[in-house]
């Protein structure tokens, strides 16, 4: 069974839709003991990092997403939850993270006046390195994006995926038991069907 | 690359497709979710639902074709029509719509984006505005708008000189009602304050040119999408595949918005991005 956390941020209905369409159970819960005990978890999200990081801490969840890391069971990040994974954010002045991945998360700050924030629509990933859900994915796919602020790491080990929108930014990474993208693979049509068909197949 | 996006609209009216589609290979050609599933195929980058139901009491019907598509069809979905407080966008996104988009209320309660925005992010607040050319307003016109005379939205009027003498040079006003109502406000104007408050992105509508199958009005998408640093979708009077790349190009806009040329099967969504494509504009294939 898949947990979807739920801290009341987004629209959570299409990534459940998104694993049920390919053959696996999945949950919406905001309930620690559920999410402790499912066999893989999913964070979601999108808004406005400050307020996610508060509805994480209000639901109680914080600690239950730390100790779902370390489990080593599958863990995905989507969109506000690969961001919510890094030390900290310049949205909003600065604002704390999880801390599980050291790095920033970042404005884009684009030369090219012409490239409009949020960075919406579809755009490509180049693979650094192929996490087992990116199995069925071609090299330079295009995915869905939308998003105003993107993830800088420390470690450059762990970038799963690159995209280029005047700037090279890191579109997904991988370490150990997480897999998180900045994209939305619930939005992404089939291709994006087939990332959450592999995170499903995975075992911890 | 960032791809540019080809945005089929579906006029919905008490949960049928109106304006009528004629697909082939549809059980049924007025429901809004097999139309939703055939643009699916075809390779669409979005979908809009555009809810023209007029009672009240039928406004639930379109949460439930929300539920139904979000289940079938795995692309971003923005339901536009009707949207007058924030439950409206909290209900749709729960029913499994990605954006929304707001005309109306945002003319009469500026403010309104700038709460919805707060609460549910600039990502799923598309701001829509029907725009005309300015033409010669009688001389007591006077903005019908409660706010027109607050200064802090004084920058957003259009003078009158520009009402009276038209001509001088050219602008565009906002309209309501589908371009029945004119609102007194500059368009471009209002296109930038609305990004400003939070809108995520921005639909823009020629009144002048919509239905007429003549093409975009270029001029007026190319100041909105210059003076913004939001998306823009064009919208209103494509008639042909080249209209679509003109929109692109010429009127600087992410995003064409198309109804009949794909509804009727003059083009398929396939056939639009390989003309676009051959031509150099980035599309996803």
């Amino acid at each position: 069974m898949i947990a979807i956390i739920d801290y009341g941020m987004g629209n959570l209905r299409s990534v459940q839709k998104g694993f049920e369409r390919v053959g696996r159970e999945a949950v919406v819960t905001n309930d620690a003991k559920t999410i402790l005990s499912a066999g893989k978890v999913v964070l979601p999200g999108v808004g406005a990092f400050p307020d996610c990081m508060r509805n994480l801490e209000q639901n109680g969840l914080i600690d239950v997403v730390h100790q779902t890391v370390r489990s080593g069971k599958p863990f995905l990040g989507i969109c506000l939850g690969l961001q919510l994974l890094f030390t900290e954010s310049e949205e909003f002045g600065i604002s704390k993270g999880l801390d599980i991945i050291k790095g920033r998360v970042k404005l884009f700050k684009l030369q090219d006046s012409a490239l409009k924030v949020p960075h919406m629509g579809w755009n490509s990933i180049t693979i650094k390195r192929r996490a087992p859900a990116l199995q069925d994915v071609p090299d330079n796919s295009h995915v869905y994006f939308v998003h105003s602020f993107h993830v800088v790491p420390e470690d450059k080990n762990v970038i799963a995926t690159t995209t280029d929108y005047g700037i090279e930014f890191v579109s997904s990474i991988w370490k150990d038991n997480i897999f998180a993208v900045q994209f939305h693979p619930e939005k992404s049509q089939a291709l994006g069907l087939s990332i959450l068909k592999r995170f499903g197949e995975q075992k911890a | 690359m960032l791809t540019k996006r080809i945005i089929p609209c579906l006029d919905v009216k008490a949960g049928r497709v109106v304006k009528g589609v004629s697909f082939v290979n549809l059980r049924d050609a007025g429901d809004p979710v097999e139309i939703a599933k055939a643009y699916d195929e075809q390779g669409a980058d979005e979908l809009t639902f555009l809810d023209i139901t007029a009672s009240h009491e039928e406004r639930g019907i379109i949460l439930d074709i929300v539920r139904r598509t979000a289940e079938q069809v795995f692309m971003p979905l923005t339901v536009g029509g009707g949207i007058k407080v924030l439950d409206d966008i909290r209900n749709l996104l729960l029913a499994g719509c990605d954006k929304v988009s707001i005309n109306t209320t945002a003319v009469h309660d500026p403010e309104f984006i700038k709460a919805a925005s707060n609460r549910f992010g600039s990502q799923c607040i598309v701001v829509a505005i029907d725009a005309k050319q300015v033409i010669a307003h009688d001389p007591d016109f006077k903005s019908p708008l409660k706010w027109a005379d607050d200064p802090k939205y004084a920058s957003l009027l259009l003078s009158q000189s520009a009402i009276r003498n038209p001509k001088s040079e050219i602008k565009w006003e906002v309209y309501t009602h589908g371009g029945r109502k004119p609102m007194g406000i500059d368009a471009v104007a209002w296109a930038r304050m609305m990004a400003e408050y939070g809108a995520g992105e921005i639909l823009l509508t020629s009144m002048d040119q919509d239905g007429q199958k003549n093409g975009y009005d270029l001029e007026l998408t190319r100041a909105v999408a210059e003076a913004v640093s939001i998306p823009v979708i064009a919208s209103g009077g494509v008639g042909n595949l080249e209209h679509v790349y003109q929109g692109l190009t010429t009127g600087k806009a992410d995003a064409a918005l198309a109804a009949s040329i794909f509804h009727f099967k003059e083009y398929t969504i396939r056939q639009a991005k390989e003309y676009l494509k051959e031509r150099g504009v980035p599309v996803r294939l």
